[in-house]
């Protein structure tokens, strides 16, 4: 099969044939956005510097080095747990226009629907796997937000075949992770009794 | 005199900068060999995918000499000090130093966030931060240093709760299984699980943290918790959580429990989790600050 690439600016019909566990990259504009800018655009009604709509946004917050020219290079930049933004994930998505979300482990039922209703996608990047994902990082285009801090701050980033993205939540608004949660959940009651079954000192 | 000391202290100084590098930018060797095992077992087309990129970001991090996850937590230290050691009355701001001088230079990711301002240091120094555990060693002029670096994805998992001994270990082992299957996920799998099991609850978390040091492949020496060890590792393996929760032949790089005795009345039990990219390193330096690491095998600082 064929390397999927998804350019900026993404159009739904780059995305609404792709399914869960499908294998894509990604090339353009990449936005860090993790708690602290969901707060601020949702709760306080700030408006962002620039525009989202058919670019991607990466829940992560990187290690920048502040370079002598006045601009940053990309230590390291692995996303983080994007279930820590399920409770403003779909309004950012219906507000932003955005159509790539990023992050690591799965989201919940609200950003599903979103998906569903907005035509986007939740993708997992490989958790921890930094120093490979800021190799994909071309430029540091601009920082906005600094006073958040560095992780917090609103980092756009053109990056260059960026994954593997694996898709983790569909236009469909199938969810990966929630499929095999309930999997896991299926084969534990039978495995822990195994575990105790297995045991010679039931009473502690 | 004077000026020995100070040429002294900086050395000391200089070298633990030097190992919190390594720390962040080097797996450990007994997580190295577990990944590597892991993933030569692994069957899931995801899941290899998954150990394919986990081998290029280790590389990749050792040969830019970067930090293999951006994430370098909350650095945490537990320092067994021998009561003869000459610089024991230094450890302590020299660890600190050691820890702005390795954010400067690394660099890491500034972390340490005060808990009602919310300010970021922007050094990763702050309130009681580098943690510091500590334990005297009589009659010993050296000193062991373990590095823990507690990344956020891990530790939100971390857990404590007491239980009537009745529920026994029943109830500790659907307490774990509940732990990981629900935040586990999240928190970069194949994961070290450190239980830790007593009379109250800070007991249990000290211990459950303690675990994570012990190298993974050993047991508790102790029959009935190395037994437990192993079948709570069998166990969630069985459960298929593979590499990122996507699904995959193991869960865990391994379970280690560690037990004190408990009060008759109470069983307390904590859950500590390291992610696969688990950051611990261990220095062992002489009265004459002579250094070997023995967690990275050859490592020159």
């Amino acid at each position: 099969m064929s390397k999927i690439i998804l350019s900026t600016d993404i159009e739904d019909a780059d995305i609404v044939n792709l399914r869960i566990g499908d294998i894509v990259y990604l090339s353009g504009t990449l936005v860090t956005a993790r708690d602290a800018v969901h707060e601020r655009l949702l709760r306080e009604g700030r408006d962002l510097p620039f525009s989202l709509a058919g670019k991607a946004i990466l829940h992560a917050g990187p290690i920048m080095r502040n370079l002598p020219d006045g601009t940053f290079e990309t230590v390291s930049i692995g996303p983080t747990t994007s279930m820590r933004m399920e409770a403003l994930e779909a309004e950012f998505i219906a507000e932003t226009g955005v159509k790539l979300v990023i992050g690591k482990g799965g989201m919940g039922a609200k950003t599903a629907a979103a998906c569903r209703k907005y035509r986007a996608l939740h993708c997992v990047f490989p958790g921890g796997c930094a120093v490979l994902a800021a190799t994909h990082v071309e430029k540091v285009e601009s920082v906005d937000w600094l006073d958040l801090g560095m992780p917090e701050a609103l980092w756009r980033l053109q990056v260059r075949e960026f994954g593997p993205l694996i898709v983790s939540i569909d236009c469909a608004g199938q969810n990966l992770f929630e499929d095999k949660k309930i999997a896991y959940n299926a084969r534990k009651a039978e495995i822990i009794k195994t575990v105790l079954t297995a045991s010679t000192n039931k009473s502690i | 005199m004077e000026q020995t000391e100070k040429i002294n202290v900086e050395h000391f100084t200089e070298l633990l900068a030097k190992f919190i590098a390594l720390l962040v930018i080097r797996l450990p060797d007994d997580v190295m060999a577990k990944l590597a095992e892991l993933s030569q077992r692994e069957t899931s087309p995801l899941g290899r995918v998954l150990y394919e990129a986990i081998k290029d970001d280790l590389s990749l991090a050792a040969q830019l000499k970067r930090p293999l996850c951006q994430d370098t937590g909350i650095l945490q230290f537990t320092v067994r000090v021998g009561s003869n050691f000459p610089w024991r009355n230094k450890v302590s701001e020299v660890l600190r130093q050691a820890v702005l001088r390795a954010t400067r230079e690394v660099p890491l990711r500034p972390n340490a966030v005060e808990i009602f301002t919310h300010v970021n240091s922007g050094n990763n120094t702050g309130t009681r931060i580098p943690w510091i555990d500590w334990a005297v060693i009589p009659d010993r002029d050296d000193i062991y240093i373990y590095g823990y670096v507690a990344g956020g994805g891990c530790s939100l998992p971390g857990t404590a709760k007491v239980f009537m001994p009745l529920e026994g270990l029943e109830g500790v082992v659907r307490y774990i299984f509940d732990q990981i299957t629900s935040y586990g996920i999240n928190a970069c799998p194949p994961l070290l699980v450190g239980v830790g099991l007593a009379g109250s609850m800070d007991v249990a978390a000290k211990l459950s943290k303690t675990a994570l040091l012990r190298p993974i492949g050993t047991s508790n020496p102790d029959a009935a918790t190395a037994d437990l060890e192993q079948r709570l590792t069998d166990g969630l393996n069985a459960l298929g959580i593979g590499p990122g929760g996507l699904g995959g032949e193991a869960s865990v790089l391994g379970v280690h429990v560690e037990q004190a005795a408990r009060h008759p009345a109470t069983l307390a039990a904590a859950i500590s989790t390291g992610c696969w990219a688990l950051r611990r390193a261990l220095i062992r330096l002489d009265a004459d600050l002579n250094y070997e690491v023995l967690s990275h095998k050859g490592a020159v600082l």
